[in-house]
């Protein structure tokens, strides 16, 4: 196996990396778009078909598999992360994608993303947060806001949302990221930068499910107010957003507030300014804290994106090491092993 | 050492069993299997059966805190742990009363009178001493100042008085090594390395240790020693061996015959964590280990690694199987190779973790949704394990079905000499793939009905599989009633075609008996040597044992109908009888008791001179 691309082979297009199956989403679904980025992705990574991976559980998203002409499995339900990391840990130098719903890996696969996460899995998972249950016709999922009105909550849920930053972050996942199924160019973007990451990659992408929680990200998606309410995280940038790119972030104590930058009561200077290196988190966990806010931006793009070694990477170094020290186990020493006596 | 033996008389026994019974603190399993060690090494065959509480400390000197540790050894091939004990070495009073009434006449008691004070007798719920009040005439009895006496050993050693009183159990096993004419050198080998980096517990285990042996030698009261000859094993090398030992140590042979590296996902549970630790240590044998979040992600990281070319595996108990149902089905529908062992162990629900039972038959059998057979394989003993992880393998790997592999608790935690096989005894195991990627269908089959294997990361065979229903040949997820149907058939018909390659149903026994003793896995050393004890008396009786029971052996049907009667001994409530009525319509007389014990062979014995003395005959 290799993850290289030797000079013959050719780079493939992202129209080669789908399988040809007909895609069954309903028209309008924002996993469309999802596809059509993870594919061109692929292309411009320039991987082999046979190199990625793609896993899934289940759920409208977990479709996701029989559309690609890579090596596909759809899963079970919630167990995404758990098929992924045999698979990885069996071809260390495949990548492997996890492709999931609200429902599937905040919900009932829950525990297998935070261990995931916890183990730093070289997985990059991928959230597609439409924050209501679509394939079983609308039911309120673990990201649906409190209140919401579904058919198994028809006076409103009360059941507090998970924050799927805050939860990937406090997993001590090692790339944390967002972003939106309408923002086709900044998806790659980060899709990219995940892909490029060694260890767990989470994204989070809000993802607009047409029949059952239409507009649910409007806010942040509509052409007239998505700059007021959208901060794009740049490393090393300042938190600056707005049509005019004139309000700004600064940290008052722990909490960030909002700042007009043209009426002369702070400088750009004063602006925070992303750092998605930082080991500590701490910031990255103010910035996931920013969401669904009514007075601060909703922040998309790289929360977190730290190198540590993972998990594959420890097991193959003390396989390794185990065998440089021990010499390679053959049949011979397996048999010869304990406490042996003869009977002639 | 050297045979130093005074005046004392030495008297040949061919066969023993004893029991070390102690606080579950008391170290009495490292006891017994230091013995078994050193028991093996003199050449005796020997059977062992550990017997201890589910709590880790239960309150000292109690009943249910009690630890034992049963050892059979004989100079002739022996098959279970023994009924009942010839020697009890009792730590406290709790485990002499719970002991005591599953001794044999006359045995010899050694008890540690220093526990027997009012506090012990008190905890161990005794109105009087029973040392003192005549209720133990009849049996042997030695009261040793096993505390105190390891404490006058070991005073100037420097250690605590906490840590002195602790090395009591070398004590003890010095004793028995002297009683058994035991060397003490294996011993103290061990003690060497396992506590290479306490020098002072080196010492003092292995000056307790002595102080026992030398006890021995030198008290009055015990006037003979016991000389149990080697027993006449085929030759061979042979190391003592558990049956969880077994079954790691056959995953990574199977591992090495089909040149697979093994994949082990688990989660640790009673009485399977075992195979998890031992596994975990063959890193250099390229074994990956991954100890999961959860029993779901134990199995489903399994199919993982089975979907990306690995010999797969997950091992389990009862309660686990259970957690993996949904995931076997999801191996079942992608026709992915995966073993999953079971050890078995008592239930319903937590049940009873570290005792042995035979009820998850069924579990294994079809516990799962939807139509979704899978080959069901038992171990008979604990060697045996070594075995059937390698006829798992084989069987999961060439014909791309989950397999579950069933041990239970007895045989897991039991152990035997072993005959370590020859390399050229095991067979290799081959593995075939797809090979042209032109005309690959992930679902196209072969005369056996097996699929091909196609590893995902291979160039060229890039193709998705998952959970949803599969059109025969294409593998594309199809809705269509009549595929559905076929499918289900395929599927079923799969698994029976495995008929064709397992060994047939080998009667033991008088082939013109009038009765066939039935069993399957962990009973096959009780139900042997049941047998054998009747047929020495005279009686005519015939035995098989079920090691493949999906498939069933093809000449099952032949053989049953050959007897007028079937007994089916089982450690539940006739769940292999169940199976053979209803596919046999054939009946069968059951005897089913579910205590967490294996069965007595006297059990069996009583059981089938029932039958044949009855009216029936």
């Amino acid at each position: 196996m290799t993850d290289k691309i030797d000079a013959q082979t050719p780079k493939l297009t992202p129209k080669d990396f789908s399988s040809g199956a007909d895609v069954r989403w309903c028209p309008g679904c924002g996993d469309y778009s999802i596809l059509a980025q993870v594919q061109r992705t692929f292309a411009k990574i320039g991987y082999q078909k046979h190199e990625p991976i793609v896993i899934s559980g289940i759920g409208c998203s977990s479709r996701f598999p029989y559309y690609m002409s890579t090596y596909g499995f759809h899963g079970i339900h919630g167990r995404a992360p758990a098929l992924a990391t045999g698979v990885k840990l069996a071809l260390p130098d495949h990548p492997v994608w996890v492709v999931s719903g609200d429902g599937d890996l905040m919900s009932i696969g829950g525990n297998h993303f935070i261990h995931a996460c916890r183990k730093n899995m070289d997985l990059k998972m991928l959230l597609f947060n439409n924050r209501i249950y679509g394939l079983t016709k609308g039911q309120y999922s673990p990201t649906s806001e409190k209140g919401k009105i579904t058919k198994t909550s028809p006076y409103g849920s009360i059941d507090y949302p998970f924050n799927p930053i805050s939860l990937a972050l406090g997993s001590n996942s090692t790339f944390v990221a967002r972003t939106i199924d309408h923002e086709p160019k900044h998806m790659q973007m980060v899709l990219e930068k995940a892909a490029e990451h060694v260890g767990t990659a989470f994204v989070e992408i809000f993802q607009n499910c047409v029949i059952f929680n239409h507009g649910a990200f409007n806010p942040l998606t509509d052409k007239e107010t998505k700059e007021d309410h959208l901060l794009y995280l740049e490393d090393g940038q300042p938190m600056v957003f707005g049509k005019n790119k004139d309000k700004g972030i600064v940290l008052k104590g722990f909490e960030p507030v909002v700042v007009d930058l043209n009426d002369g009561s702070h400088s750009i200077d004063e602006v925070l300014v992303h750092h998605e290196k930082d080991e500590s988190g701490i910031l990255a966990f103010i910035l996931a804290h920013m969401t669904d806010h009514p007075d601060l931006p909703t922040p998309i793009g790289v929360f977190r994106n730290v190198r540590k070694e993972t998990y594959g990477e420890a097991l193959y170094r003390q396989i390794d090491e185990v065998t440089e020290k021990k010499g390679k186990g053959t049949l011979e020493t397996l048999l010869s092993e304990g406490n042996i006596w003869e009977v002639k | 050492m050297s045979e130093e033996v005074h005046e004392k008389k030495v008297e040949s026994l061919s066969d023993v069993t004893v029991m070390f019974a102690g606080d579950s603190g008391d170290g009495m399993q490292l006891t017994g299997s230091q013995f078994s060690s050193t028991t093996a090494l003199v050449g005796n065959d020997l059977n062992t059966f550990p017997d201890y509480p589910a709590e880790i400390r239960a309150p000292a000197g109690t009943i249910y805190g009690v630890s034992g540790f049963q050892l059979h050894f004989s100079s002739k091939d022996i098959h279970t742990p023994g009924d009942s004990p010839d020697v009890l070495v009792a730590m406290n009073p709790a485990a002499l009363k719970k002991n005591l009434p599953n001794l044999k006449k006359h045995a010899m008691i050694i008890v540690n009178i220093d526990a027997f004070t009012p506090k012990g007798l008190k905890l161990a719920k005794y109105e009087s001493n029973p040392l003192e009040d005549g209720s133990l005439e009849g049996f042997d009895v030695f009261p040793v100042h096993i505390t105190k006496m390891t404490e006058n050993a070991l005073k100037d050693t420097g250690l605590s008085p906490k840590d002195i009183v602790r090395s009591k159990n070398f004590f003890a096993l010095g004793l028995m090594y002297w009683l058994f004419n035991r060397p003490l050198e294996p011993t103290m080998d061990w003690v060497k390395q396992k506590f290479a980096k306490h020098p002072e517990l080196i010492d003092a285990n292995i000056k307790a240790l002595k102080a026992g042996y030398h006890f021995g030698d030198t008290a009055e009261f015990f006037t003979t020693r016991y000389k149990i000859s080697p027993a006449k094993l085929a030759p061979g090398k042979y190391r003592s061996i558990s049956g969880n030992q077994a079954t790691a140590m056959g995953f990574v042979a199977a591992s090495q015959l089909s040149g697979l590296q093994l994949y082990l996902g688990s989660y640790p549970i009673t009485p399977a964590s075992e195979i998890l630790q031992y596994l975990s240590a063959y890193r250099n044998y390229g074994v990956i280990t991954f100890q999961a979040e959860d029993e779901i992600a134990g199995v489903v990281s399994t199919i993982g690694a089975s979907f990306a070319g690995k010999l797969a595996i997950t091992s389990t108990s009862g309660p686990g199987l259970a957690l993996k149902t949904e995931a076997v089905g999801l191996a079942v529908m992608t026709e992915l190779p995966m073993v999953v062992i079971n050890v078995q162990r008592g239930g319903p629900s937590t049940g009873l973790p570290t005792k042995t039972e035979q009820a998850d038959l069924l579990q294994a059998m079809y516990g799962r949704n939807g139509e979704a057979p899978v080959v069901v394989l038992a171990a008979s003993t604990p060697s045996d394990c070594f075995t059937m992880a390698i006829e798992s393998s084989r069987i999961a790997l060439q014909h791309m079905t989950p397999v579950i592999l069933l041990t239970d608790g007895y045989i897991a935690n039991g152990t035997e000499p072993w005959r370590i096989p020859e390399i050229d005894e095991l067979k290799k195991i081959e593995v075939s793939y797809a090979s042209d990627p032109e005309n690959f269908q992930p679902y196209a089959r072969d005369e056996k009905l097996v699929r091909p294997w196609a590893p995902a990361g291979t160039p060229g065979f890039e193709h998705r599989i998952g959970g949803l229903e599969k059109e025969n040949i294409t593998g594309d997820v199809s809705y269509d009633p009549q595929n559905h149907d076929d499918m289900c058939r395929i599927r079923e018909e799969k698994i029976n075609l495995i008929a064709d390659e397992i060994p047939e149903l080998e009667v033991m026994g008088d082939k013109d008996a009038d009765i066939l003793v039935v069993g399957w896995g962990g009973t096959y050393g009780s139900i042997t040597d049941a047998v054998t004890g009747l047929r020495e008396k005279g009686h005519k009786v015939a035995q098989v044992h079920f090691k493949y029971i999906n498939p069933m052996p093809k000449n099952t049907e032949e053989v049953l109908k050959s007897y007028k009667h079937i007994l089916i001994p089982e450690i539940n409530h006739g769940q292999l009888a169940t199976l053979i009525k209803s596919k046999y319509l054939i009946p069968v007389i059951q005897f089913n008791l579910v205590r967490g014990l294996p069965f007595k062979s006297s059990e069996i014995e009583e059981k089938v001179l029932e039958i044949l003395g009855g009216k029936n005959d």
